[in-house]
Formats: C-alpha cells, structure tokens, sequence
C-alpha cells in the first residue's frame, strides 16, 4: 500500500508547490482552462464514445488533482463535453457550440467521419483538435493547422498488420497460406478488404473469398457455413463489436476452427467484455489495435480505476486519457490558453511529453500527425488480452496456428 | 454467383426458416396492432428492446434462464402494453389516428433514451450453456437456441390462433377490427380491445424477446435491426394478418438466406426489400389480406 501512495503524495505537494509557485495569484484560484471533449454517447457508437469520455475524464481529474496547469497558476481544466450523436453533422454543431463557450481546444471524435467533420468545422475558429481515434488517412493529410493526432493512421496501422502477419506466419513454419477476409460493408470495413485483396496475394496468401456483412447483422450462419465450406487457414475480419461476437460465436458453434483468425482494428478483439463474456470463442484471437503500452505502471493504474466503476478496459479509455494528457503538455508549455500557442505547442511536441500510456516511441509531429504513433498485434491467451508484437512492448509470444481443439 | 453443394444450401434454407419464425413472432404483435387499432406501432422496436433488456436483467439480478424468463415476462408486458394504449396513446393521440403515429414515433425515442441511460450503451448478452449447442441433422448444424425459437414461436402463434377464433376476448378483437363502431354498438368496450391487443401484441415481443437472446446480443438499439423486416413481413403477409404473419416470416428468413449466401450478407438484404416493393405493386393486400 505503501508504495501505491508515494507517488500520488508526490504528485500531489508537487502540484502544490507549483501553486505557491505562481507569481500574482494572491489567494485567487486562476480562471479554469475549459476544454471541449467530443464523443458519439448516444447512438450506433454509444458504446465507443463513453469509454472515450471515461478516458477523458480520469485524465482531466488526474490534471486537476495534481495542481492543474502549472503555467498558468494551476488553473483547473473544466470539460464541455458534446455528443457527436454518432454523425458528422452532429460533431459539427458541438464543435460550433464549444466555441461558444470559449474552449481552447477540442479532443475527441472518435470515428473518422466524425473526426473530418469536427476537426474542419474547428479549423474556421483556428480551434486546436486533437483526433483520439479517427484512423482514416484524410484526416491528416487536408493541410489544417489546427488538427493533429497522437495516435496511428490507417495506412501505418495496415503495412505494419500485414508485416507482422507474414513474420508471425513465417516464424511459425507458413502454416496458413488461404485466407477468407469477412467485413463490415461500411468505409471501414470495405477500405479494409480492398487492402487486403491488394497486398495479401503479394505476401503469398490466397484469398479464397471476400464476404461482406451488412452492420446491424442479425445472423452470421450463412457466413459461417462458407466459412465451413471453403475451410481456409486464416479468417480476417473486420467487423465492429457485436457482428464480431456474433461471427466468432457462430464459427464456434458451426465448429469451424481454422488456424487462426486475425483482425485489424476490430471492434471486439482488444475488448475485455469480449474475452470475459465469451472466453471459448474469443480464445487466441489475434487483433492489430490501439493498446496502452503494458509496461507503463500508469497503464495498470488506469485499468484499475476503469474496474472499479465497473467498466471494461478498451482502448478508448488509455487513447483519449493520452489526448487530453498532451493538450495538457501543450498548456504548459505554451504559458497561455491561448489557441494558436497552443497549436503551436502542440506541434512542437517533443520527447518530452511522457504522461501518455500508449507504447510509441518519442513524439514527433508532422503536419498534425505523430510519426511515433502505432498500433500493436494483440492476442487474447487464457482470459487476458496480451501484446505479441513489436517485440519492444510485448509481454506475451503468440500462439499460431491454433493447436487442435 | 457461386455453387454450393446441396447440404449447404439445405442447412441454409433450415437456417432461414429458423431464424424467419423468431422475425414472424415480432411480426406477429405488429400486425396484430395494426389489424385491430389501424396504425402503424413505431414504437414496436423500442419495445422488443426494453423486452430485451427485461430479459437481460432476469438472467443476471434473479438468475433467470431466457426461457423460463417468458413465464413472468409475458403477463408483465401485457400489463405494460395494455397500460401504454390505455394511459399514454389513447389519451395523447385524442382520437386522430394519424396522432398515433407520431405518439408511438415520440414513445420509441423516450423509450430508447431510457434505456440508454439506464443500462448505458454496452452491447449486452447472457451466457447459457446451451448457447453453443447444436442439433445435428445429418451433415447440418442447426444452432439449438434457432431450434427453440422456432418451436416456441409456432406454439406462441397457435396460442394466438386458438385465442383469437375460440374465445370471447378474441372474438370481440376480431370485431372491433373488423368493424369498429358496430362492435361499440353492440356493446363491445372498444377502448378496452385496443388497450388488450396492445398488450398482446407486446406479449409477443417479449417471447420474441427470451428467444432472442441466447443467441443474439441486447444495446439500446437492437430492436430497430428486427422492426424494419418485421414490417416487410406485414406487408407481405397482408396487414392484420397472424397466419400471413407467420409465413411472412418464414419466408422472409429464407430469402434472407438465400440470398446471403449466393449475394453475400451485405446484397442479399436486398432480397428482402425487392419482395417489399414487389408486394406492393402487385398484390398491396399481401398473400393473406383482405380487400380494403
């Protein structure tokens, strides 16, 4: 018990020391920093944007708690949140009202077309907004000066999926040489399959078949049943949360137990609810994800205060904890709340900034995007989600192909 | 387009027709409601979920199994159903129908944000140990839970059946709907048919419900991925219609099938939304429908 205090006391007369630090606040608690929190909470990705809060929120209480924004007299963060209500349009109308209220920056977004919207509508204001999620390539590349994102795009998350697939198959004696590639057929499960069917076939892997399923699913049995029929090595899916469940229970229950199934960026591979529910079927599935970095001791301190409200761990709650962080740095370093100071802060962030979770290498901004941002392969092992690979982070081998049943 | 050997177009045909009998039970409360009270029950989706979720919490608080969990679901959802019509509907719509759409459009919104708040927006599923049990018929896997569903949906429409044409409640149902101001005349309590058609047909969704959910998943949307083929099925079995409910269903779950297994699962919803169509332009009173 001992030890878990210290740093917290730490922090703490630190954050105080910083108060008593501050020239001319004479007794005055300085103006709180207000800052606007975007996420879907009600609608198709609810479930999505309340972990994003979650993260949010544990990352602003933690500032707060520490003696607020140092360089500007701790002056407390204060969140005005807004639900994007799943769409663009209503990303747009929040970010618009957050301005109202005078936020200096937005973080947030979650899904890509969210984050496009949010981020151009914050762009006329010249709006800091920091992309928790939103992974489509676009998003960086419009030339907007007021967007960035911490963690990895679309196209650094494939190539190092597709890497590490043929490293981990390689390693493994080339056990899976057919693949079916099962996807959602909105953008992102589509954009996906197109990928694959492009850069598989130059990996050596033949792609038997390409099916797509429409989200909502009411039912997986016929997929399971080609699945069945054309007994590949490897399944590729990429499926938001419940049609994943679904599918990997039907497979389960139509007995069909290929060499492995491996996802990217799936809804419900690197998903504790996921791995607790259904154990059997969410076994040595492998998943290339966003993951907080398991070595952090402030990683397993998250998930502890995420288990204790009685939520699960999902990556949303480390990313947006990480996002919020980093506006923070920006702050400091900025001295002003200030929102063009703080984009320029925000793009000077260095390697420095160290009070994020995710396992990525020092930051280093591009035109709005962290070179050092990337996703990790990730496979549940006995009721516990580990990370396999880059070796750098892993805290677990991978197991392939699957053993007999 | 591929070639599938004949067991598996077969298993996917008994697929269809499995899963097509839990979509004629949803199918069934919204004919029902249309064929007595002539409106069209948006709210019926919000209200397989709240069943959904009723469902949810039996199992996990009182550790209920789905199946037993109709026995106390079903007269409690009547009561509820019966209680909607009679105190937030009747006296709402003031007695233009066209106000009962939008009251029960108005009564699905409430209903799905308070859902959302109470059990936030987790997709939700109950672990049974059936679950991942199959009946194996040959070369065929059939998913046990679709095997129950199937059979419990039949009893529930033969139920619904046998109510209808062999008792007094049931026979002034059929009044009203056939003729609503000569059954007042003749001393039928019109409002108090409404109110227990109401409460029958969400009856059903919470049969519809317990079957659903060993196998399929509860968040505060889920019932709107039933309620869109549940009125395909209505239209095609002809409005008001329990037999055309019934088959409506079956047959909706086997072009389903069909179709997702030759166009794929994203296309082949398209198979559904052609026989709407077609429905339409040629035979507008559905397979089982009377003339207007």
């Amino acid at each position: 018990m001992t030890t878990a205090f210290t740093p917290g006391r730490r922090a703490v007369l630190l954050g105080a020391a910083g108060v008593l630090a501050a020239p001319g606040i004479a007794g005055a608690q300085p103006a709180a920093i207000k800052l606007g929190i975007l996420q879907p909470v009600t609608g198709a990705l609810a479930q999505d944007g309340e972990y994003g809060r979650l993260g949010a929120e544990l990352a602003i209480n933690e500032i707060n708690n520490t003696g607020g924004i140092k360089a500007l007299g701790g002056a407390k963060i204060e969140m005005v949140f807004g639900d994007a209500r799943s769409n663009p349009e209503g990303g747009t109308a929040e970010v618009e009202r957050m301005n109202g209220e005078g936020v200096v920056a937005v973080v947030g977004g979650f899904a890509s077309p969210i984050c496009l919207a949010a981020s151009q509508a914050a762009s006329r204001y010249d709006l800091p907004y920091v992309v928790d999620v939103g992974v489509s390539d676009q998003i960086v590349s419009r030339g907007l000066k007021n967007t960035f994102r911490f963690g990895p795009g679309f196209g650094k998350v494939t190539a190092g999926a597709l890497d590490n697939l043929v490293t981990i198959n390689d390693a493994a004696g080339k056990p899976a040489k057919t693949v079916v590639v099962v996807h959602e057929d909105g953008l992102f499960g589509s954009g996906m399959a197109r990928l694959m069917n492009t850069e598989l076939p130059k990996r050596g892997f033949e792609i038997l078949e390409t099916i797509s399923h429409p989200t909502p699913a009411r039912d997986m049995s016929n997929i399971a049943l080609r699945i069945r029929a054309l007994n590949p090595d490897l399944i590729i899916p990429s499926s938001y949360y419940a049609e994943f469940v679904l599918l990997s229970r039907t497979l389960q229950q139509r007995r069909v137990r290929p060499k492995g199934i491996y996802c990217v960026l799936n809804g419900a591979a690197s998903n504790f609810r996921f791995v607790k529910e259904f154990p059997d079927a969410a076994n040595l599935v492998m998943d290339v994800n966003h993951w907080p970095d398991p070595r952090k001791p402030k990683t397993a301190e998250l998930r502890r205060q995420v288990e204790a409200q009685g939520r699960f761990w999902l990556y949303n709650t480390p990313l947006n904890y990480s996002a919020v962080m980093l506006v923070a740095d920006a702050l400091e370093r900025a001295g002003k709340a200030d929102r063009a100071a703080v984009i320029d802060a925000l793009a000077a962030t260095g390697g420095s900034f160290d009070r994020h979770v995710m396992p990525y290498g020092p930051t280093n901004f591009v035109n709005g995007q962290n070179q050092a941002g990337q996703a990790v392969n990730t496979q549940v092992q006995n009721g516990d989600i580990k990370v396999i690979f880059p070796a750098d982070f892993a805290d677990a081998r991978p197991i392939f192909p699957w053993p007999p049943a | 387009m591929p070639s599938y050997p004949p067991e598996i177009v077969a298993e996917a045909v008994l697929n269809g027709l499995l899963t097509g009998a839990v979509y004629g039970l949803v199918a069934l409360g919204l004919t029902l409601v249309y064929g007595v009270l002539h409106i069209i029950n948006f709210a019926h989706g919000a209200l397989l979920t709240m069943a959904m979720y009723a469902a949810f919490v039996a199992w996990q608080v009182f550790g209920l199994d789905p199946y037993v969990a109709i026995l106390p679901l079903v007269p409690l959802f009547f009561v509820l159903g019966y209680a909607v019509q009679r105190l937030v509907i009747m006296p709402a719509s003031r007695g233009e129908d066209s106000n009962i759409l939008l009251v029960t459009l108005g009564l699905s919104i409430v209903i799905e944000n308070v859902m959302l708040a109470i059990f936030r927006s987790d997709t939700l599923s109950v672990q049974v140990p059936y679950a991942m049990e199959v009946v194996e018929l040959g070369p065929m896997l059939l998913g046990f839970p679709r095997v129950v569903g199937f059979g419990v949906a039949f009893l529930v429409a033969l139920v619904l059946f046998v109510l209808l044409t062999m008792t007094d409640t049931g026979r002034a149902i059929r009044a009203v709907a056939k003729e609503r101001t000569g059954a007042a005349l003749v001393g039928i309590d019109v409002k108090h048919v409404y109110a227990v058609t109401f409460g029958i047909g969400t009856a059903c969704l919470a049969v519809a419900a317990c079957l659903l959910l060993p196998f399929f998943y509860v968040n505060p949307r889920v019932g709107n991925a039933f309620v869109l083929v549940a009125f395909t099925i209505v239209v095609l079995g002809g409005m008001g219609s329990v037999p055309g409910a019934l088959l409506g269903g079956l047959f909706i779950g086997v072009v389903e099938s069909l179709s997702g297994l030759y166009l794929g699962d994203s296309l082949g919803q398209i198979g559904i939304f052609i026989i709407f169509i077609l429905v339409l332009l040629f035979r507008p009173t559905g397979l089982f429908g009377a003339k207007a």
